[in-house]
């Protein structure tokens, strides 16, 4: 099951188990595929490891047990590759520029101390206007609204020119008459780039991406069989919403514990 | 003014002048890093290596700049592992590098009046030696902050990501703390130790309001810290009060009228 049919895997968990407390896994035994040009989302309540999972994809965290590959490397090798996009924190002040956080995305590619080249200046503002607020880049962060922060973030992480696209709870800063063109800017994003967004809102999500997968501390994909729907359910999965979203059914992966 | 001619009056300007640069760039820091309680830790535990240097005879300079650096090297590791245990840690550091400071002048048998002008700052009789310190940790601070300002920015905006980027995000933090201790120990001549966080905090927190960016933040810090500085130690030679307080009560002043205009302006808005 963890060949992908034509196109290549980018991302592979086998066997993860990760967490902070050491008698306390947060995510257990994790197999998980991504093809490329998948467009995954992970659902799964709050505290059910959804975070903890994009830091092991992101190399932030490293497992206990079991191998991430990203692109064929390890996730640190494999970072100028990924672009992350954190959750939206509403509160937050800070003294900065649009532009100055959609350069951010170029530390990598700049590799080099002083001032910002032509070019990465070139990528800022071509990826703020792709995302239609290049008007913004010389704003104040702080007065932007959740929606159009969300779009900046989205840019600094395309700044870098990555192959996957990692977002952090995207849903929760875009206001319901904007979701339908956020996913269609995310479907669009999906015909270059491989996209995997986490998720509690399922509602929000099911009707526009290709894949879902569930996590509550064991994973459980949806092309699984009825007798993990069941185990899906008790460990606090959605399933019903699932079922009703009419996705492509394909199995993702599954964690070895569930199949018991 | 007459007083000018005076060379204590002149090297305190000076002094003054420079620390506020000092001041401006790293106070800046120091408040979008969230780290004003560590900046007040290191200038306190600095006056532990103030008491060794007048026990060991020493330049009391060189033994507060080795404790700062030495106590924030120690809290930065402490607090590499939890945020809690740092809070902890800073504490700790903060009595008792006081302690420590207190037992070893008392044993030294240094004369009170020296102790004062470290707690409550001495601008009117600083020496060459401090402006010499001034000016290097100027050049330093600028040196470094300009020629790492994408880096410095993007570590105070988002370590997570910043780490992802491939920054090397605790060798940025270990040399922010080092510039912060000896700017720390810089301002004690100033303002003296219990009014460091003042110095660094007050400037910073009015130029936040005002501006958009970090280095503009930083710019218009350092002139605010300059004017609050001649401001202040005009005020105090006319009115023969200590320097170094009257700084800090401008500094209050100014601030809390900043807070009143951005009540009303947000308010209007």
């Amino acid at each position: 099951m963890n060949g992908c049919p034509g196109p290549e895997t980018v991302i592979e968990l086998d066997g993860v188990t990760a967490g902070y407390d050491r008698n306390r896994p947060v995510i257990d035994a994790i197999d998980l595929t991504v093809c490329r040009n998948d467009f995954l989302a992970v659902i799964g309540p709050n505290g059910g490891g959804k975070t903890t999972l994009l830091k092991v994809m992101l190399g932030l965290l490293v497992p206990w047990e079991g191998t991430v590959t990203v692109l064929g490397g390890t996730p640190d090798g494999s970072r100028g590759a990924v672009g992350y996009v954190p959750q939206v924190i509403p509160e937050e002040t800070f003294p900065i520029t649009v532009m100055d956080v959609v350069l951010m995305g170029r530390l990598q590619s700049a590799r080099r101390p002083g001032r910002f080249g032509r070019r990465d200046r070139e990528a800022a503002v071509r990826n703020l206007e792709r995302l239609d607020v290049g008007e913004l880049a010389g704003s104040d962060m702080n007065s932007l609204s959740g929606g159009q922060k969300q779009r900046v973030l989205i840019a600094r992480a395309l700044a870098g020119s990555p192959e996957i696209l990692l977002l952090d709870e995207p849903v929760a800063s875009v206001d319901h008459e904007t979701q339908e063109s956020f996913f269609n800017l995310l479907a669009e994003l999906n015909e270059e780039l491989t996209v995997v967004l986490v998720t509690h809102d399922v509602g929000a999500v099911s009707s526009h991406v290709k894949n879902i997968a569930c996590i509550n501390r064991l994973l459980i994909s949806h092309g699984d069989s009825i007798s993990s729907e069941s185990v899906a359910r008790a460990y606090g999965c959605p399933f019903e919403l699932i079922s009703h979203g009419g996705i492509p059914h394909r199995v993702l992966g599954r964690s070895g514990k569930v199949q018991d | 003014m007459g007083i000018l001619s005076y060379t204590f009056m002149q090297n305190a300007l000076a002094v003054s002048l420079l620390a506020s640069i000092a001041a401006g760039i790293i106070g800046t820091l120091v408040t979008v890093n969230r780290m004003s309680a560590l900046a007040g830790s290191i200038a306190h535990a600095s006056f532990g290596g103030l008491g060794l240097a007048y026990v060991a005879g020493f330049n009391p300079l060189l033994g507060a700049t080795g404790f700062a650096v030495i106590s924030s090297m120690g809290i930065a590791a402490v607090s590499s592992r939890s945020r809690r245990k740092a809070d902890t840690a800073m504490a700790a550091v903060w009595a008792t590098g006081m302690a420590t400071g207190l037992v070893l002048i008392k044993l030294s048998g240094t004369y009170t009046a020296d102790l004062m002008s470290w707690l409550f700052g001495s601008l009117l009789a600083v020496s060459p030696t401090d402006i010499l310190y001034a000016a290097i940790l100027d050049l330093v601070i600028l040196a470094v902050v300009a020629g790492f300002y994408k880096e410095f920015l993007a570590v105070a905006y988002d370590q997570q990501y910043s780490r992802l980027q491939g920054v090397p995000v605790t060798l940025f933090m270990v040399v922010f703390l080092i510039l912060t201790a000896l700017t720390a120990v810089l301002l004690m001549r100033v303002t003296g130790l219990i009014m460091v966080i003042a110095m660094l905090a007050i400037p910073p927190a009015i130029a936040e309001m005002f501006t958009g960016s970090l280095w503009k933040m930083m710019v218009l810090s350092s002139v605010l810290a300059a004017l609050f500085s001649i401001a202040g130690l005009f005020l105090a030679a006319l009115l023969d009060l200590p320097p170094g307080a009257v700084i800090i009560l401008i500094a209050a002043a100014v601030y809390s009228a900043a807070l009143v205009v951005e009540k009303a302006r947000s308010g209007w808005a």
